[in-house]
């Protein structure tokens, strides 16, 4: 018979037998401790390391934690939940994760844990490396792009005589998930549908059965925590109580979705327009700062030189900078081109597209035309940026709310279904 | 080849070393063929092959020369040497000669870091390089010699032993002598004396002995299995390579002890790839114990047992140095670390429970049964007692190999290397510690951290046998660029915090070479070493930036010059640069067509 111990999580006295499983005993007792690679049936992987806990003051992960008794475990301390807001952000900046262009956006377990903890940008650079797409199998896409390496498929997949579909190929950070093909053609399609749903991102898609459910209904569009960001400081101080708050916006390498979405808050824009006067912004197209400006919000990343130029004039002439959108994050779908030689966009846009001229031969230089840069580059690559709306675009509400509480000093949450990368 | 049954897993590696070392390659056919044979998929072999870096998919060269990036290596000259063998051979690193006769690859530590610059060819070794040196080896190799017939015998360099009563290790030993002891004990008896010794892992754990022994021991299996770690990788060490080239025989009756003592009947020396030309003498060696009697069936003991050892070799990874990635490695897999919800002694090699110790340790054991407890305890400290083999490389007169005992002096032993002008010392390797150190005005003594009196024992700077010492002149952060260059490249990638976290950080410290660190890259830098530090999966991960903190700590005046103050601009970020690329295809591209 199994012995009934007790233990102790985060001081909370907990009945349970010997040798469960933590994160299987935490949750039955309300603490949720986030995993992306435990799943409940198959023999823990230890790999996504975000179920790191504290055991009797040393560092372990929860999910090959067998309870025993009187065990001291730590979950939910600050370092602890800092730790695992780290790790996804490391995952988001060494992946290239587009949000708004992948088929499992909604779906994403990593994605819902960002929500969930309320990531608004990667505190990592974005490594923006290159990686491969491969279309090969006969019913299946490998997006390395977005595989986070948890080794469930790599584990779990296997075909009927035993032998492993999926394998990790090369170490470090070159490290990728390989489909043998010959060896996935012998699945059945529920199988090939089972791989599908054990992969916790979007790097395993099975073809034809992508987009299942709409925008909406997806998985975690409906159920989720509420966001409570914390913004620095009670507001912002006007020299002159009666004078406005001064903002200025721009669209770099944008799509001018965010500030059409800015224009959704509708009446509230009413009550904004009662505090706040534009300057330099598309909006009002005022061209050129005319004062200095208490808020300035970006939208877009940096994809030429006259983008650099902008940004760093933003950054001069105003007391706070916002990175509005995922564009503005971490490239964004512009930075997509970073994986392609310049060469060959610059290439593909003039020389050899279907829409350019018979005999085309002239890739635009002069000197009064932007420079192309090496890369699109996320703002904060170039200037310090002090918040971020992340979103594709950022939902209305989000935005009034962040650039409210900036101004005012009010604390204000998010609701699940306005904090969106996509 | 295997055309009856099917072949055991644990011969993989054997076999690939085989087409490797014919082939110079493992191509595409052979995968085919080998996965067949050990009824694996192709991509769960391509996997294993691609996680050791010397297998090749591609032909690497008749000749294959491995050139030592350690940062011990740079100091002392790599840069030339690795010229003149692009002068010589016609191609650059990392590629092979049109022809492919020669290939040029770098690779980590091979173990001979007091006769750096050093490289591997066909795995012989050539030491103390100079660049005519390399063109003479390149025009010899041309005109038909062997690398057998060429390469250097690596010095032992032993510069200290302690007084002839008080050294354990590098003293003379009558072959099969302690063996005797197993005679009147029990297995148990034995591990009894193991741990009354107070011997403890060498490899820097300190973990005792007897008591991993007796773990084994007493969990219930079939089979058990006691397994060597001659996967020295750590940069800068070499103690191992010198044991095994002068006592070889201590290692082997260090596992038959073992074995006795935990009821094994099977065991395995993992050597590391890098010094495959000591494993001829090691099979020498295992015949004649076979011959003897000593390995095998019936081996005369109290009660007499069964067991028998093979030399298992690695194809180039750090990381298998960790016991479950050793382990893994055996098996015929992937050299990755497991999840630490068994200890190897419970659940190991093939499942069963194993004792994987240090060659070092094991060496120490018959050596113990020699001497007696008694006399044993009378040498080193009261926590640590007897010697330790020191490997000395770096800014020094005599680098090379010192047995000292436990509680030397750190003083007296740098003062006998003939350390010059020495700044840092890096005890350990680079996952180990850095020290700081300045000689004391007043006394003329080493001060270690601003401390005297500091001595090298398991009670205060312990030391796993890596002592690298970096002079005045040496940019510190350079080296530790370096340190995080090797765990970049060695990192099994398997957990995010070790694969991404330290290439993360490596960019960031060629950010502050560059000369563009600002004060909030410090902030950083600590930051991300300690998330790396709490959450990585396995050791590798977890002390890759011990140096990195230490030295941030120790060495304030090197990093703050290096730093400049936050601005609202990152200093990284070049317009021209940026635009640069740019530019030059405008330019071409429009010229062209003019």
């Amino acid at each position: 018979m199994t012995k009934i111990i007790n233990i102790t999580i985060d001081g909370k006295p907990i009945e349970t037998f010997e040798g469960r499983n933590l994160v299987d005993v935490a949750k039955e007792n309300g603490i949720f401790i986030p995993t992306l690679c435990y799943f409940r049936d198959i023999p823990p992987l230890a790999t996504c390391r975000i179920c790191t806990v504290k055991l009797n003051g040393r560092h372990t992960t929860g999910c090959t934690l067998r309870v025993a008794d009187g065990m001291q475990i730590e979950v939910n301390t600050p370092e602890l939940l800092d730790n695992r807001k780290a790790i996804i952000e490391m995952l988001y900046s060494e992946g290239n994760h587009f949000c708004p262009s992948c088929e499992k956006s909604g779906k994403c377990d990593m994605q819902n844990l960002g929500y969930d903890m309320g990531i608004t940008a990667s505190r990592y650079p974005h490594a923006f490396s290159h990686k491969t797409i491969d279309f090969n199998p006969k019913r299946m896409i490998m997006e390395s792009n977005r595989c986070i390496l948890c080794k469930r498929c790599v584990e779990e997949v296997k075909t009927r005589d035993g032998k492993d579909v999926f394998s990790f190929v090369k170490r470090g950070v070159k490290t990728l998930v390989k489909i043998d093909y010959e060896e996935e053609a012998k699945l059945s399609e529920s199988e090939a549908m089972r791989a599908m749903n054990l992969c916790p991102v979007g790097a395993i898609l099975v073809k034809g059965m992508i987009h299942e459910e709409p925008f909406g209904d997806r998985k975690y569009d409906l159920v989720g925590k509420e966001v409570k960001p914390k913004l620095s400081g009670g507001g912002l101080v006007k020299k002159d109580p009666n004078e406005k708050f001064i903002v200025a916006t721009t669209s770099l390498a944008g799509c001018f979705g965010c500030h059409m979405s800015m224009l959704d808050i509708d009446t509230e824009l009413i009550d904004l327009l009662e505090i706040v006067e534009f300057n330099k912004s598309p909006l009002t197209d005022i061209k050129k700062f005319s004062k200095r400006c208490h808020i300035g919000i970006v939208e877009g990343g940096c994809a030429n030189s006259e983008n650099v130029e902008v940004l760093k004039e933003f950054r001069k002439r105003c007391d706070i900078l916002v990175s509005l959108g995922e564009c503005a994050i971490m490239g964004g779908i512009p930075a997509m081109r970073n994986f392609v030689s310049l060469r060959e966009c610059l290439e593909e846009a003039y020389l050899h597209s279907r829409t350019s001229e018979l005999g085309a031969h002239v890739i635009p230089g002069h000197e009064d035309i932007p420079k192309i840069l090496n890369n699109v580059y996320p703002c904060t690559e170039i200037v310090k940026i002090d918040y971020y709306i992340p979103g594709c675009p950022p939902s209305a509400q989000h935005i009034w709310k962040v650039v409210r509480s900036l101004l005012l000093g009010e604390e204000f949450s998010i609701a699940h279904d306005e904090f969106k990368y996509d | 080849m295997f055309k009856t049954h099917k072949p055991d897993r644990k011969h993989l590696m054997e076999v690939l070393w085989d087409i490797q070392k014919n082939k110079r390659c493992i191509e595409s056919e052979e995968i085919v063929k080998v996965a067949q044979a050990f009824d694996m998929s192709r991509i769960e072999l391509e996997g294993i092959i691609s996680f050791y870096h010397f297998y090749h998919f591609d032909d690497a060269g008749k000749y294959t020369v491995y050139l030592d990036t350690s940062i011990i290596a740079e100091h002392g000259g790599r840069q030339e040497i690795r010229q003149a063998f692009e002068e010589a051979t016609g191609t650059t690193f990392g590629s092979v000669t049109p022809d492919l006769t020669f290939g040029l690859f770098d690779t980590p530590c091979i173990g001979l870091s007091d006769q750096e610059p050093a490289c591997l060819i066909n795995f012989r070794p050539f030491t103390s390089l100079t660049p005519q040196k390399v063109f003479n080896i390149v025009t010899q190799l041309k005109a038909g010699k062997r690398p057998s017939e060429i390469c250097d015998v690596p010095k032992t360099n032993i510069r200290y032993t302690p007084p002839a009563d008080r050294t354990v290790f590098f003293k003379p030993y009558e072959k099969f002598s302690a063996l005797a002891a197993l005679r009147d004990r029990t297995p148990d008896e034995i591990i009894d004396t193991v741990e009354q010794s107070k011997l403890a892992g060498y490899g820097g754990a300190f973990f005792p002995t007897g008591k991993k022994w007796r773990f084994c021991r007493q969990t219930p299996a079939e089979k058990r299995y006691v397994i060597a770690n001659a996967d020295e990788g750590e940069p800068g060490t070499f103690k191992d390579r010198v044991l095994l080239q002068t006592h070889p025989e201590l290692l082997i009756e260090g596992l038959i002890f073992a074995a006795y003592a935990v009821g094994a009947s099977e065991g395995a020396i993992y050597l590391r790839a890098e010094y495959m030309y000591l494993k001829e003498e090691l099979d020498r060696l295992l015949v004649e114990y076979r011959r003897k009697g000593f390995l095998g069936k019936n081996i005369p003991a109290k009660t007499p047992f069964e067991f028998d050892l093979y030399v298992h070799l690695g194809a180039g990874a750090y990381v298998c140095g960790e016991e479950t990635a050793l382990i893994h490695s055996m098996e015929g897999r992937r050299g990755e670390p497991g999840t630490k919800e068994y200890f190897p002694v419970q659940k190991g090699f093939l499942g069963q429970p194993t004792v994987v110790n240090n060659v070092e340790t094991l060496s120490a054991v018959p050596r113990v049964f020699e001497a007696g407890v008694e006399n044993w305890l009378k040498v080193g400290t009261a926590k640590t007692p007897g010697t330790k083999i020191i490997s000395v490389s770096g800014d020094c007169t005599n680098p090379g190999i010192y047995e000292i005992e436990w509680g030397t002096d750190f003083n007296d032993f740098l003062r006998m290397t003939g350390a010059r002008d020495p700044k840092m010392v890096q005890l350990s390797g680079p996952s180990g510690v850095c020290v700081a150190v300045a000689v004391d005005p007043k006394t003329g003594l080493y001060l270690v951290d601003g401390q005297d009196r500091r001595a090298l024992s398991g009670e205060d700077l312990a030391c796993g046998g890596s002592f690298m010492i970096f002079d005045e002149t040496r940019n510190i952060l350079k080296v530790l660029k370096s340190y995080s260059d090797f765990f970049v490249a060695e990192s099994c990638g398997l957990c995010v915090p070790c694969r991404t976290g330290n290439f993360l950080l490596n960019k960031k410290l060629q950010k502050l070479i560059n000369g563009h660190g600002e004060k909030k890259d410090l902030h950083e830098i600590t930051e991300w070493s300690e998330i790396i530090k709490t959450t990585s999966r396995c050791g590798l991960g977890q002390f890759s930036n011990n140096s990195l903190l230490l030295a941030i700590d120790k060495f304030p005046d090197v990093i703050d010059r290096a730093l400049a103050d936050n601005t609202d601009f990152n200093p990284a970020f070049n317009i021209e640069t940026a635009t640069a690329e740019y530019d030059r295809i405008v330019e071409e591209i429009n010229a062209n067509y003019d």
